[in-house]
């Protein structure tokens, strides 16, 4: 796509407000854009034609794998603009780059929904999303977007697709039907003791033990009854795991029988023919993922991008590709029938069938529910 | 008299020496002079800190034996390793020394190769030599010999054997500088004065490379004790180092200000170490263990 002008200094105007180069580059570049109506120097195209690439951070693995063919590869064909890619196992940890580096290095994340978009807005990471800019956004489902506009009105990130954590099993050690009579329980099955896994992440634990003590994961009333349970699966796990790529690898290997998994990535396992089986059991942990904008990104061209990527055609083949349905609205985009029975998708579009992590509830605790799952994850 | 340069003219050796000091002044000092400055900013929320000056982040530290505990089987783990390193590792550069192999250089090389390597990688392969389908444990069912699994992995034995596997070469290479550097007329004039090969090694090689072992324990201890990576995958959670308590303040708490810390905690500590080991042993001693 060959940009005008005047397309390049609306970009060059959206990256100065948000924060991505500085007045003083601005404003020169703005003065050799003014200059350039009269005299076209070879100088002043290259200072102009500024963005080339954009840098994106995602889950890795099969997920990444996906995106980076339906999506990444195909719009740098038809923009020739390359998409630089970076990896992350747990997203506090690109945080804490993103953190330690200048605005504009790193651009698009592949978020974990509205949980982590708050840590983006409070440490003041977030831009502005130019929605007429993202016409495609029109197909995205409404109760996804809601939560985001909730936090800020002027949204920094769009939804892309979504899933559950519930439970993975080995279909050779464990039957179907076993699995559905004792859902997550299983986590707790001392019959398993030292071949139970799980995430090492203090939602999906504390989420888990919620349902084991029968409380409201978001209204959780007995915090110690909570900790206890946790503690209880401490001690049968063999292992948490920190990844996509572990989790894939402590199942496929048979280091562990039963965990609670990331239901695309037990989607991949089933693909590749290994003997896993999965379940959501009654308020299964569901979550979003959203495509964020940070600030100081070249915001057109990061806009142009997630418009693209939610481009019917293209989000419907990353979904096949990730086993993630995707965020688009079912009754108005025509989803295939291999995503309309991935784990998780929800073919009313509401979402209600869906049980997901209330973000302000989880946030207001989330400091010290982490600290304390960190310690008991070492044994306190 | 006219002031003239000399090969060992201290302004020449400040001028040589004033790149790497710049180095480390911007590169080493600065930056533990920001963390320590970090420890007592205050922690608002995850990833998000003030400069609001607060000792409660060392009060945390100081009253809460979570960390002490820590701290303690942290150090306790890299003494095991460090020692285990220079009972193994002592034979292998003796062997190396003493033998009369004529391409000695090979057997040297060998100690470099595992280093072409990723240290991850080579992190990773013990997951499946020691995992429920590792090499172990799918050869000895076979052979007869265990019915069920051996659990090998994700335990402190796990941790403690990838570190020593990281580690070895270390040890290996400072002994051997240092048996290197022993003038092998002694040994002979001990041999002729009566010492059996035993004597010989007891009354002189033994002291003569003890600079070298000295050196390589150190050395290991420091590594060990700042370990980070290899608890994490040879480790339950319960095999966590404190290493591992930093990186999970930092990455998973977002607490920079606690995290940074910890992290002083750790410098201070092994630097203690360093400092009396150097006080006891002699800086000197090390650096020739190290230089040979």
């Amino acid at each position: 796509m060959k940009l005008t002008n005047s397309k390049r200094l609306e970009r060059l105007q959206d990256r100065y407000m948000n924060g991505g180069v500085s007045r003083r580059t601005f404003l020169t570049l703005t003065a050799a854009a003014a200059a350039a109506a009269g005299l076209d120097m070879p100088w002043m195209r290259q200072a102009l034609a500024a963005v080339e690439q954009v840098r994106f951070d995602g889950w890795g693995g099969t997920v990444q794998d996906a995106i980076d063919k339906y999506a990444f590869q195909p719009y740098t064909a038809k923009t020739k603009i390359k998409v630089v890619q970076g990896t992350f196992g747990d997203e506090d940890e690109i945080i804490t780059k993103i953190k330690t580096a200048k605005p504009g290095d790193y651009q698009v994340i592949h978020s974990s929904g509205v949980n982590y978009y708050i840590k983006y807005v409070n440490g003041g990471l977030t831009s502005e999303i130019n929605e007429a800019n993202i016409p495609n956004m029109v197909n995205v489902l409404q109760p996804m977007i809601e939560p985001f506009r909730k936090l800020t009105p002027k949204l920094s990130a769009v939804p892309y697709d979504y899933g559950t954590t519930g439970i993975a099993y080995n279909t050779k050690v464990i039957s179907p039907e076993e699995a559905k009579q004792k859902g997550a329980a299983l986590l707790l099955d001392k019959k398993y003791a030292g071949k139970v896994g799980g995430y090492d992440d203090m939602t999906t634990r504390v989420w888990y033990a919620a349902l084991a003590t029968g409380q409201d994961p978001n209204n959780i009333k007995d915090m110690d009854a909570i900790w206890a349970k946790v503690r209880e699966t401490r001690d049968l796990a063999k292992k948490f795991w920190s990844s996509g790529a572990e989790l894939m690898d402590l199942l496929s290997k048979g280091e562990i029988v039963v965990t609670d998994a990331w239901s695309g990535r037990v989607a991949a396992l089933q693909d590749q023919g290994h003997p896993i089986g999965y379940l959501d059991p009654a308020g299964s942990y569901a979550w979003m993922e959203d495509m964020l904008i940070l600030k100081g990104s070249p915001m057109a061209e990061c806009e142009e991008l997630i418009n693209f990527m939610l481009d019917p055609a293209t989000s419907i083949a990353v979904a096949e590709g990730q086993s993630y349905p995707p965020s688009l609205d079912p009754t108005k985009v025509k989803l295939t029938e291999k995503i309309e029975k991935l784990p998780a998708f929800d073919k009313t579009g509401t979402m209600k069938t869906l049980t997901f992590a209330d973000p302000v509830y989880w946030a207001t605790n989330e400091d010290a529910w982490t600290k304390q799952w960190n310690r008991i994850s070492k044994g306190a | 008299m006219e002031r003239r340069w000399t090969l060992y003219d201290p302004r020449l050796a400040w001028m040589l020496v004033a790149p790497v000091l710049l180095l480390l002044i911007f590169f080493l000092v600065l930056p533990i002079a920001v963390m320590a400055a970090y420890t007592f900013f205050t922690f608002v929320t995850a990833g998000v800190e003030t400069s609001a000056l607060t000792t409660a982040n060392w009060h945390e530290f100081f009253t809460d034996s979570y960390y002490s505990g820590f701290l303690l089987k942290t150090l306790r783990v890299g003494a095991i390793t460090a020692l285990l390193c220079g009972v193994l590792g002592y034979f292998p550069a003796y062997f190396i020394w003493a033998t009369t192999f004529k391409h000695k250089w090979l057997l040297l090389l060998l100690l470099i190769v595992p280093f072409w390597i990723s240290f991850t990688i080579r992190t990773f392969s013990w997951i499946n030599i020691l995992g429920e389908q590792g090499v172990i444990n799918v050869a000895l069912p076979k052979l007869g010999i265990i019915n069920e699994p051996l659990p090998m992995l994700y335990n402190e034995g796990a941790v403690i054997l990838g570190m020593l596997h990281f580690l070895l070469p270390y040890m290996i290479l400072n002994v051997y500088v240092s048996l290197e550097g022993i003038d092998r007329t002694l040994i002979s004039a001990a041999r002729s004065m009566g010492c059996t090969s035993a004597q010989a090694f007891r009354e002189v090689t033994l002291p003569l490379s003890l600079p070298g072992l000295a050196a390589g324990l150190l050395l290991c201890f420091v590594l060990a004790a700042g370990s980070y990576v290899t608890p994490q995958l040879l480790g339950s959670g319960r095999d966590a180092l404190f290493g591992n308590l930093i990186y999970d303040t930092i990455m998973g708490e977002l607490n920079w200000p606690m995290g940074a810390t910890l992290s002083i905690v750790l410098f201070v500590v092994l630097g203690f170490f360093a400092a009396i080991y150097t006080r006891y042993m002699g800086m000197s001693q090390i650096v020739k263990g190290l230089a040979g």
